[in-house]
């Protein structure tokens, strides 16, 4: 287990408070000038080190992404805009740092705000998080009062300004650029990429957006070393995370633990249990709703980091581990959570909002054993119709807990749906969505 | 995408109240020269706050004249996002999360005491017409599932008893108290808590 002292969300529970006095306290806001007159490359060299992978879901990693600005600012200014849409089904991780930790994020703004040469930084918030929202605004006043940000932010002689922005209910505005465009006031729908919003981002101008956890903890890591953050966890998996760990557990909870922690673990020590004993699990959503689920079996070893569970055809994604135990019915726990996906495509790549809705329907007729043998592969086939055929990242999460479902829990749904098709014979007509197959060389 | 309409019967007029002008205002002044656009999303909160709980379509007429934009353009977000009412909700507006994770810890049962005490369908006002709810997708709160929302707050852990209670209270005008249903505090392992030990006993 993880030693408190290496906590860095040591306020996670609000024992303390997230005042600015409380906040500094715990090592907020100390000495933060010095940090910045180490230098930009020192800043991002050491989040180099430390092998920070951005806590959104991506895991891309953030010195690099850092470095991508440009080097000179030209006539565009730079934007640095912070992710807080957190939306994804079983993940809470965000919300408790934008009420209870803000300072770690509001300081880690002006450190990246700093690197990446931006003097606005946006800080996109999901609608509903509207109390936390004020929260952090809360912060925010507290920090332009004793001049931390504003002009000469800290006393660094850099200037920085954080508004917040309110969504609006919008799952795909957590995407990179559809977060964009809702800043814009416009509809929240992905751009094509490239250009990339390194260089043409918010209002056309270079633009950095990191996730809410990612930047809370830079302060930390650039105060304790980018070598301590790298020495918790494991080479290219380092540091600490907050895992929500939600679903069939007796004690469903926030906790920030090490990297290449087991799975087991999280569940059993810090979330009390499955209920009804490690024996009635059924399987695990590794990392919210859109990463592949895992079954039992794979359970017993496995280790929560990114590449363990790229190697397990699953992702970490943004760690909201999601426990399913033997009461529930499998099947209709990712038709809900294909319901979900066909309620928040926005609509603008057809295979994503045609697929997503084609998807739910099959498997609600799954779940009730009303569809016949062959649309097992079929609902298959839907899922490589979407997956890599859209503007963005969606279509991936939308087919890929489908494609999960049916990797480990096919002969279930075989099972309750056996019978063939009416017209049989007609089987040797394709359906529309086959007829690629035909061509073997497509 | 989710479905929505505009109300049949819709105010002639609208304009924003002198508190509603001065934080639209504000709204705008945090965004660049030019790019007045970027407040719609909260010009149609200050405007839905202000009629009730929903915005009828002259206050986006309304709202386009204020940002210099097309009348459409303003009709597009509205009609995108999924928070903005188009039609009356009551002054309690009542959403309960069904996704996944609520929905494996009982999330129908909250849905049926909403049906018990509010109104047999989603989004149709109850008797009174102070209140109405709405079944909606992750409202990230996960490990306090089941939840629902009031308006701003939150409402966790619950059960069907402890949901008839709030409703009951919002149906008598009163407002609930908000956050755990099960006395635990916050996000915390309840009974369980294996970190931070000497925060918490502090």
């Amino acid at each position: 287990m993880l030693k408190d002292k290496d906590r860095i969300f040591q306020n996670l529970y609000n024992d303390l408070d997230s005042s600015i006095i409380s906040s500094k306290k715990r090592g907020d806001w100390i000495k933060t000038k010095e940090l910045v007159d180490n230098g930009r490359d020192w800043i991002i060299n050491e989040i180099k080190e430390s092998q920070l992978r951005g806590r959104g879901g991506a895991g891309f990693p953030t010195g690099l992404k850092w470095s991508f600005a440009p080097k000179e600012v030209g006539s565009r200014p730079h934007y640095l805009v912070i992710n807080g849409d957190e939306s994804e089904p079983g993940t809470c991780k965000d919300r408790d740092i934008l009420r209870f930790e803000p300072h770690k994020l509001i300081e880690g703004c002006l450190l990246a705000s700093y690197a990446v040469q931006a003097h606005v930084c946006y800080i996109y918030i999901r609608g509903e998080y509207f109390i936390d929202g004020q929260k952090l605004q809360t912060a925010i006043d507290e920090a332009y009062k004793e001049n931390l940000i504003g002009k000469n932010a800290a006393g660094t002689g850099w200037d920085l300004d954080i508004y917040i922005h309110y969504g609006a209910g919008a799952y795909i505005c957590g995407e990179e650029t559809a977060l964009l465009e809702s800043i814009e006031g416009k509809k929240g729908q992905p751009r094509l990429k490239p250009p990339f919003p390194a260089l043409i981002g918010l209002y056309g101008c270079p633009t950095i957006i990191n996730n809410v956890e990612t930047i809370a903890v830079v302060p930390t890591i650039l105060r304790r070393g980018g070598k301590w953050f790298a020495s918790l966890g494991r080479e290219k998996n380092t540091g600490t995370k907050i895992f929500c760990i939600s679903g069939n557990v007796n004690n469903p909870c926030n906790v920030e633990e090490e990297m290449n922690i087991p799975l087991k673990e999280l569940i059993e020590f810090h979330a009390g249990g499955v209920v009804g004993g490690w024996e009635n699990l059924q399987a695990v959503i590794p990392g919210g709703s859109s990463m592949p689920l895992i079954p039992k079996e794979k359970c017993e070893t496995l280790t929560m980091d990114f590449d363990s569970l790229v190697a397990e055809k699953s992702g970490l994604g943004t760690a909201g581990i999601v426990v399913i135990n033997n009461d529930q019915d499998i099947i209709k726990c990712m038709a809900r959570i294909a319901r979900f996906y066909k309620h928040e495509s926005c609509g603008q790549c057809t295979p994503c909002r045609e697929g997503s809705g084609w998807m739910w329907r099959m498997l609600e007729r799954m779940a009730r054993g009303e569809a016949s043998k062959d649309e097992v592969d079929m609902l298959s086939d839907v899922t490589k119709q979407i997956e890599g055929h859209t503007i963005c990242a969606f279509g991936e999460g939308s087919s890929w807990p489908v494609q999960g479902l049916l990797r480990h829990f096919k002969d279930e749904i075989k099972k309750r749906n056996k019978f063939d098709p009416i017209v049989k014979e007609n089987k040797n007509i394709p359906y529309l969505v086959d007829q690629h197959l035909l061509d073997k060389n497509a | 995408m989710s479905l929505k309409r505009p109300a049949k019967d819709q105010p002639k007029n609208f304009e924003f109240n002198s508190s509603s002008l001065q934080a639209a205002n504000a709204m705008v002044a945090k965004y660049p020269e030019g790019k007045k656009q970027s407040a719609v999303m909260a010009l149609l909160y200050i405007a839905q706050k202000q009629n009730d709980n929903w915005i009828p379509l002259v206050a986006m007429k309304y709202i386009a004249k204020f940002l210099d934009m097309p009348y459409i353009k303003v009709y597009e977000v509205a009609t995108f996002y999924s928070m903005y009412n188009l039609s009356p909700v009551g002054k309690y507006f009542v959403q309960v999360c069904t996704t996944t994770p609520c929905m494996i810890r009982g999330a129908g049962k909250l849905v049926e005491a909403c049906k018990e005490k509010i109104s047999e369908n989603e989004s149709q006002l109850s008797i009174d017409k102070n209140c109405s709810w709405v079944e909606v997708e992750c409202l990230g709160a996960c490990v306090n599932a089941p939840m629902m929302q009031i308006n701003d707050e939150y409402y966790e852990d619950l059960d069907k008893n402890k949901t008839l209670k709030i409703l009951d209270k919002i149906l008598k005008g009163e407002t609930p108290k908000p956050g755990s249903y099960r006395g635990r505090i916050n996000n915390e392992p309840e009974n369980n808590r294996k970190t931070l030990m000497d925060l918490k006993n502090a």
